[in-house]
């Protein structure tokens, strides 16, 4: 019993960056929900008291979870993209070869675009002063 | 000839006994978080995010209350579903499967509810 084949034969496929963008799903999904987590734990700060929360954004203001933060944006805005590209497949439609690979770029350009301008803006709203007005 | 019995024809469940609940859920949940993520990062974007003041005056408003309760619930839903998914394909031993299986369930039902009861601290108080 221990013969049978194995699904997916992985190795017997030429290699197309359409694959990568397959397992990326999957991969940027994992880590938006780690972001999910760090989101509650957020609220949790806001809810609990301006302490905490002048403590939990003072966390996100180091380095380290400036680049996490990048991380988890990026992860999150690919999958949202590649997300809608999946629901586009579920309903039939650019299943073919050549859209599947063109839907495929416009992920990436999309997904890093859109990456960037959040990044901008989640700068600005993160150094404007404490105790300012919105 | 089918050898399934009739009951399993009207159930039209798979080997896994619970069709495609999994895989609709999946969809369902995708679908609804395209505007609530939108939503929320816009209107969050053009908040200052350093101020306590501001940023709970904003969850305090009953509507944002109420698409942050739904965002939370839908991104904690779809996330278990996802996380499960990946766990039944690259996990196989069976112990380390079931473990990590509960644990991903246990932490997805604490952090919604960690949400909920936040949003409705901010909310109600």
């Amino acid at each position: 019993m221990n013969q049978r084949p194995l699904s997916p034969h992985l190795g017997v496929y030429k290699f197309m960056y359409t694959m990568s963008l397959s397992i990326m799903h999957r991969f940027t999904g994992m880590v938006a929900s780690v972001g999910f987590l760090a989101f509650v734990w957020w609220l949790m700060a806001l809810a609990t008291g301006a302490e905490s929360y002048a403590a939990a954004m003072r966390c996100l203001s180091t380095p380290f979870a400036k680049l996490v933060l990048i991380g988890f944006t990026f992860s999150f805005v690919y999958h949202f993209c590649n997300g809608i590209r999946h629901l586009v497949w579920d309903t039939g439609r650019g299943m073919e070869r050549a859209q599947a690979r063109r839907s495929g770029v416009v992920v990436i350009v999309a997904s890093l675009l859109l990456t960037l301008l959040l990044v901008w803006l989640g700068c600005e709203a993160l150094a404007a002063p404490a105790a300012g007005a919105p | 000839m089918s050898l399934r019995t009739p009951l399993g024809k009207v159930l039209g469940r798979g080997a896994a006994g619970e069709g495609v609940g999994h895989w609709w859920v999946q969809r369902v949940t995708s679908v609804a978080l395209i505007p609530l993520t939108a939503w929320f990062a816009i209107a969050l974007l053009g908040k200052n995010l350093q101020s306590y003041e501001v940023m709970r005056a904003w969850l305090a408003q009953p509507w944002v209350a109420v698409f942050t309760l739904l965002l939370a619930v839908t991104l904690a839903w779809h996330s278990k579903l996802g996380v499960q998914v990946i766990i039944e394909d690259y996990v196989h031993a069976k112990g380390a499967k079931t473990t990590l299986l509960l644990l991903s369930t246990f932490v997805h039902v604490a952090a919604a509810v960690a949400a909920i009861l936040a949003v409705l601290i901010l909310a109600l108080s």
